[in-house]
């Protein structure tokens, strides 16, 4: 499972004819991504490799029914172009731009609240449900299909992030990038608890800067309703107080939004803050084998617990899964004296289906795949030595 | 962007936000005329810097002569002024600003700035005015009065007087809080600014309401549109080092650090620095090279490094997405021929064709150390620098 883009994702490009739009339009599509439409004012009636442009964003709507929509339109129009998506009935806007003005993205945020849309971003890698979907500018490679969902408010650094995930064999439910503008759609709050409700993620990794207070309040819900573990980071301990570290929003002002504040209130939370960037990757793995060990202790404690009854009555009708219950229980005795052993035989079973779904999402993606076998030659080098 | 307050005072003008009389002067004469311009026997000479704290560093002074006005002029052009906000070396004053002596009866505080959890501007407000409004908020945070604005519709009359009323205000001095604040709203507004801080606001005993000090900042975004403020630039105000890089759209900020950095991506390139100091160094500098490092970007990330005499060790760390890791190494090996790199120099390159970029980086004859893994990358640094 994944959050906001998936296989049912129907994309139009807003900016598709400009040198942004033209090159990242193309990579989306190799990915696999249903680019249904571009839209650039003025050249409607063309097509860019086939696909069909259109004046404006509600014929693309209309005509072929596109549900989600990126933005590469320059700053000066990236405003407008998230209006127009929200009104002519998209429902996720994806906006990649880069410098767009404060003033307009606070008109273009209030005027969203309570209208059933969702932004994210802008100045965004954008999203991604690896083997389903990417909407953006990230390398769609270094992702591999998962259980892990990460939100960030960076770019590279995500991909850094999402590297030694994908390196240790944990794939990714989706990666959001935010953005890094100090007023943006979506904030952390927003993306944990969509990861939060998607049973298709089991963690999540939150990757946040100096400035501002969203990863505050995203630790404070996930103090309170998330179960999953969640592994932190936050980036600009050593940058200066008052100074703009590259990203609009990445700055300290008036003493307020220092990252140790930050990772000391997302400690409070319970959230695995990890000190160096290097170790979000080895940080998750571990915390996933803590959450499946406890997972273990708990099936063997508890009789008939509520998991496994319900997997049963999705495969099998539900009177069998009733008469089942009592072997359940019987298993789940035996659980508590040996945990270990079924610990590894659930995990084995799990890393068996990731496998044969990642493979076929390789198959799939020949060009990908490409890529990806190199990745893969680096890596063994790189054990050897 | 940062500008001084005497540019924050036209602006104010401009918007009939009230000012005190006053002049800007660039020498000590001109500071005199401007004295005897404004007239009256009492004049402030204040020192025009970016930082606050001006006057606990001796950089404001009251004159009750023209003489006076000669005196204190001369002392504090030219001074370096030492303030919490300049760091330790300070800041060489350049500009003065000489002002009418104001009847101060109370001193208030008002600012107006986004509110980044709301997404929507809000207006302050706080009797306290004169001390530091961070110590205020800490100590005694129900001080400071708050409305948030409605971007749809703006500041509203009934917020204005709300805060006016707040703020102790009554009779003519409350009449013209409400046309003081509503004024300064627009003056934000209509020039994209992202912080408007009046501190000290004061009420004479004229019942006047006066920006005794101003202070604006501006959304660097949206400065297209305002070209008639980006001329108040003052590149005096700036580190020539980042005037350098900005020449080559390349974002950098200096710090005071040993291990100098060139990095793709804001948030990689302060993880980057954080690893730098995990590792026993000290971050020299912030550099994004972004999206795009090829051989141009890094040689020119190079000379400004470089040009830092404190920076003892490169590390560069470029993560390649859509960029191709053996184009940016062979811009590395390129730029260090070039510019004759004689410090060392650790590169990580990670993404596509990452193997590749190593190779060419170990087969160029020259001294690179080459990391595999950021943590690996951190730990040669360590090691360089031993």
């Amino acid at each position: 499972m994944s959050i906001l883009v998936d296989n049912r994702t129907r994309l139009v490009v807003q900016g598709i004819t400009g040198g942004e739009g033209s090159f990242h339009t193309q990579q989306m599509v190799e990915y696999g991504t249903k680019v249904v439409a571009g839209v650039t004012p003025g050249k409607g009636g063309q097509n860019f490799e086939g696909i069909p442009i259109y004046n404006t964003v509600e014929e693309a709507v209309k005509e072929q029914k596109a549900n989600t929509s990126v933005i590469f339109v320059p700053p000066v129009g990236a405003a407008d172009a998230i209006l127009e998506a929200a009104n002519a009935g998209i429902k996720l806007i994806i906006c990649i731009t880069e410098g767009i003005p404060v003033a307009d993205m606070v008109k273009v945020y209030n005027s969203l609240q309570g209208k059933d849309v969702r932004l994210i971003g802008p100045n965004c890698p954008g999203v991604i449900s690896p083997g389903k979907a990417k909407i953006g500018i990230m390398p769609g490679f270094i992702h591999k299909a998962g259980k892990v969902g990460v939100v960030s408010r960076s770019g590279t650094l995500t991909y850094e992030a999402v590297k030694q995930l994908s390196d240790l064999k944990i794939g990714q439910s989706t990666c959001v990038g935010i953005g890094g503008d100090p007023v943006i759609g979506s904030k952390f709050i927003d993306i944990v608890k969509l990861f939060n409700e998607d049973p298709g993620t089991e963690g999540i990794v939150m990757i946040g800067e100096i400035g501002g207070s969203a990863e505050e309040e995203a630790a404070e819900y996930i103090k309170k309703f998330v179960k999953k573990p969640v592994v932190g980071f936050i980036a600009g301990r050593t940058a200066p107080a008052g100074r703009r570290m590259g990203h609009a929003g990445a700055i300290i002002s008036g003493g307020k939004g220092t990252a140790a504040e930050k990772m000391a209130v997302m400690k409070k939370a319970g959230i695995k803050v990890v000190e160096s960037p290097a170790e979000i990757g080895i940080t998750m793995k571990k915390a996933l084998e803590q959450t499946k060990a406890k997972q273990q202790i708990k099936t063997g404690q508890k009789p008939a617990p509520k998991a496994v009854a319900k997997s049963r009555t999705l495969t099998k009708a539900p009177t069998k899964a009733g008469l089942k219950v009592k072997p359940a229980a019987k298993k789940a005795v035996k659980a508590t004296a040996a945990p270990k052993t079924k610990a590894t035989k659930t995990s084995a079973t799990a890393k068996a289906a990731l496998k044969s779904r990642t493979t076929a999402v390789v198959r799939k993606k020949a060009k990908t795949a490409g890529s990806m076998k190199k990745t893969l030659k680096t890596k063994t080098v790189s054990k050897k030595k | 962007m940062k500008i001084h307050e005497y540019q924050a005072k036209e602006i104010f003008r401009r918007f009939n936000v009230p000012v005190p009389k006053g002049k800007v002067a660039f020498s000590v004469e001109e500071a005199v005329e401007a004295a005897a311009e404004i007239g009256g026997n009492i004049w402030v000479v204040k020192a025009q810097i970016h930082a606050g704290g001006r006057g606990k560093g001796g950089g404001v002074k009251l004159a009750k002569s023209p003489d006076e006005v000669r005196q204190l002029a001369g002392e504090i052009l030219g001074m370096t002024l030492v303030t919490h906000q300049t760091g330790p070396e300070g800041k060489l004053v350049k500009r003065l600003l000489i002002e009418q002596g104001v009847n101060i009866e109370k001193e208030l505080y008002v600012g107006i700035t986004l509110d980044r959890a709301k997404s929507k501007i809000t207006f302050m407000a706080s009797t306290e005015g004169g001390v530091e409004i961070e110590k205020v908020a800490a100590e005694s945070p129900e001080k400071i009065l708050k409305e948030t604005v409605d971007p749809e519709v703006g500041l509203q009359p009934y917020q204005a007087r709300k805060l006016a009323f707040g703020l102790g205000l009554s009779g003519q001095q409350y009449k013209n809080a409400v046309n003081f604040l509503l004024s300064l709203y627009k003056a934000y507004q209509a020039t994209d600014a992202s912080l408007a801080e009046i501190n000290p606001l004061v009420v004479t005993k004229e019942g006047e309401v006066i920006a005794l000090d101003a202070k604006m900042n501006f959304d660097d975004n949206a400065l297209y549109r305002h070209p008639e403020i980006l001329e108040y630039r003052d590149l005096d105000e700036e580190a020539p080092l980042e005037i350098e890089a900005s020449k080559f759209n390349l974002n950098y900020i200096k710090l005071d650090g040993n291990v100098g950095c060139m990095v793709n991506g804001a948030g990689l390139a302060m993880a980057t620095m954080d690893i730098i100091k995990l590792a026993g160094g000290e971050p020299a500098n912030f550099l994004d090279v972004g999206g795009t490092a090829n051989k141009e970007t890094v040689a020119n990330g190079f000379k400004i490094i470089l040009s830092d005499p404190n920076v003892r060790a490169i590390l560069i760390n470029i993560f390649g997405g859509i960029v191709r890791c053996d184009r940016v190494a062979q811009g590395v090996i390129d730029a260090v021929n070039e510019i004759k790199v004689e410090i060392p120099v650790v590169v990580r390159l990670e993404g596509t064709n990452a193997k590749e970029a190593g190779d060419l980086l170990k087969n160029s004859g020259l001294n690179f150390e080459v990391a595999k893994s950021l943590s690996e990358a951190a730990e040669k640094v360590t090691a360089v620098l031993r």
